[in-house]
């Protein structure tokens, strides 16, 4: 494929869903250390709530307001599960499922029972996000990337999940060590002075910001993947926290680029005319290096499980 | 007008001695739930000594000592160390958990375990430099793990976990060392290796306070013992408090007697 035709049509979607599933799989390393992988999974599903209420409040399909819904609806979520976690003292497994479940069904009714037909408004483009038209009209080939009227007009959603990254990288970069202290030995950590509980929730919000981020680019099936499959492939290739980050972030570009190719042209390769969703088949192969590095990664064995 | 003072300087207001105290705590009442597993709980650790706290099972052993680390927050209650608030405090103690309230899948290895006890030294960004990774090493020197530092910790045994816990209480550097269940499901060696760095550390003059559950080895371990069973029943030196009446009452009748005729032998 040519420049002409590469910048446009794939540079813009490529580079979405790698800074998407990047910003996804950082701070999934830890939640997933911390049991609380399902907390993405959670924070997509509520996300839609959050956008439909922000679009009945405005009543315009705009970016800022949705973002902001989704936002706080993915904050409210967080202080619920919190909340059913320790009133009903169980286990907050439960208290996620639970929580994204009911919310995620009053998005639903929410959307059919109110005049969004008209707008780009449903549950699919929720799911599958819109990867595929993320594109950069504006390009004319590679020359395009240092012409300033061209660059002007990139996919706006490329520039958020950019922010979203940086803060991710920065956020684990500051707090790293109160976040490792934290998540290996909260008692510990909090004889030292750190607020462990600040800690975990610093890290839930970081991860709804890169969730919503990410959700509005490429919908909410990639941000519950890779909170999970890079992050859990990469612990089964390594026993040191810092190398296993550096995995998960192989893996995570791994997914967005094979997965994209493979959504674009695996279909043609077989006789098929049509290309598939990107999203599903991102999501997809990021499932298949877990189950590879599952079967053959160098670390499976769980060594410490506890002891008595 | 004098406790008021002493009070506002987050001092209790008991005699001076007390207060120099390097653990003190007064009115400790903990709670799950509804069930008070601390009650209205007094003591005063004795500096330069090694304590045991002694208590059945659900006693509230770990509870109180949780407590007043801040660790869990209590219903009510004052922790003072050295006189002073605990918040003020805190680079002065070294706390060693239970070994079993970590997951030793976590994948990092021995070393940066023991580098975690020197966080108050390197804050949030500073870099580990060799002068970490040496005092690191000298404290894995002590507890006889060397070898073992660039492993992952899910690799060792449990006695070698117990002693990776206690180095990275050396490298905190504190006066007062708080230690849960040191010697649970450790092998020998590993219980002579502890018991070696905690008297050396109390020749030094540091204070070792221990959930301890061996009632066999308290009098030649321990200096002192404080006994507890959600409330206090006695505290004082081994031969003052040791006894086979405040056994009893601790354990509610649940020793033997034939066992606490033998720890008295023992004790005296």
């Amino acid at each position: 494929m040519s420049g002409t035709e590469f910048v446009p049509l794939s540079l813009t979607p490529l580079l979405i869903g790698i800074f998407s599933a990047v910003a996804c799989a950082l701070p999934g390393n830890f939640l997933v250390l911390r049991r609380q992988a399902l907390i993405g999974d959670a924070i997509s599903h509520v996300v839609l709530p959050g956008i439909v209420v922000a679009f009945l409040v405005t009543g315009v399909v705009a970016a800022a307001p949705m973002l902001l819904g989704a936002a706080a609806a993915a904050v409210l979520s967080v202080a619920m599960i919190e909340a059913i976690r320790r009133l009903g003292g169980i286990e907050p497994g439960a208290a996620m499922g639970l929580t994204f479940t009911t919310l995620f069904a009053a998005g639903v009714l929410l959307l059919e029972q109110s005049d969004t037909s008209g707008v780009h408004l449903d549950v699919e483009h929720a799911l599958y996000g819109n990867l595929e038209s993320l594109i950069w009209l504006d390009a004319i080939g590679w020359q395009s990337l240092v012409d300033p009227s061209a660059l002007a007009e990139l996919p706006v959603e490329l520039f958020r999940v950019s922010m979203a990254l940086i803060g991710v990288c920065a956020f684990l970069w500051v707090f790293w060590r109160p976040l490792v202290l934290s998540t290996f030995d909260e008692g510990f950590a909090r004889t030292l002075g750190l607020r462990t509980g600040s800690v975990g929730l610093a890290l839930v919000i970081v991860a709804a910001v890169a969730a919503v981020a990410a959700f509005d680019a490429v919908g909410s099936i990639i941000v519950i993947a890779m909170f999970i499959c890079p992050p859990a492939a990469a612990r089964l290739m390594t026993n040191r926290l810092n190398i296993q980050l550096g995995w998960s972030v192989v893996f995570a570009v791994l997914s967005a680029v094979l997965g994209y190719v493979f959504a674009g042209f695996g279909p043609l390769w077989f006789g098929f005319d049509n290309a598939v969703s990107a999203a599903g088949m991102i999501a997809t192969v990021s499932g298949v290096i877990l189950g590879l590095a599952a079967l053959f990664g160098p670390c499976r064995k769980r060594l410490g499980a506890p002891a008595i | 007008m004098s406790l008021e003072l002493a009070a506002n300087d987050g001092v209790i207001p008991t005699e001076h001695a007390l207060a120099q105290s390097p653990l003190a705590l007064r009115g400790m009442t903990v709670s799950y739930g509804q069930t008070p597993v601390v009650f209205s709980v007094d003591m005063t650790v004795t500096e330069g000594a090694m304590t045991a706290i002694i208590g059945p099972n659900g006693a509230g052993k770990s509870t109180l000592l949780k407590a007043a680390l801040g660790i869990v927050t209590p219903l009510a209650g004052q922790v003072s160390v050295f006189g002073r608030p605990l918040a003020s405090e805190r680079h002065r103690i070294a706390y060693v958990p239970q070994r079993a309230s970590v997951d030793w899948d976590f994948p990092t290895r021995v070393i940066d375990v023991v580098l975690m006890g020197l966080y108050r030294e390197l804050g949030l960004l500073r870099r580990i430099r060799g002068q970490h990774r040496a005092k690191a090493m000298a404290c894995l020197e002590r507890v006889g793990m060397v070898d073992f530092a660039d492993r992952q910790i899910g690799q060792l045994s449990g006695g070698q976990q117990q002693r990776v816990f206690l180095a990275r209480a050396l490298a905190q550097e504190a006066d007062l060392y708080l230690l849960d269940e040191p010697f649970a499901g450790v092998d020998a060696a590993t219980e002579k290796a502890i018991i070696d760095v905690l008297k050396s550390l109390k020749q030094d003059g540091k204070t070792i306070v221990a959930v301890h559950h061996d009632l066999a080895t308290v009098a030649d371990y321990f200096d002192r013992v404080f006994l507890i069973n959600t409330r206090k029943i006695a505290e004082g030196t081994v031969a003052e408090a040791f006894t086979p009446e405040n056994l009893d009452r601790t354990y509610g009748g649940r020793l033997a007697t034939g066992q606490i005729d033998q720890l008295d032998l023992v004790a005296v």
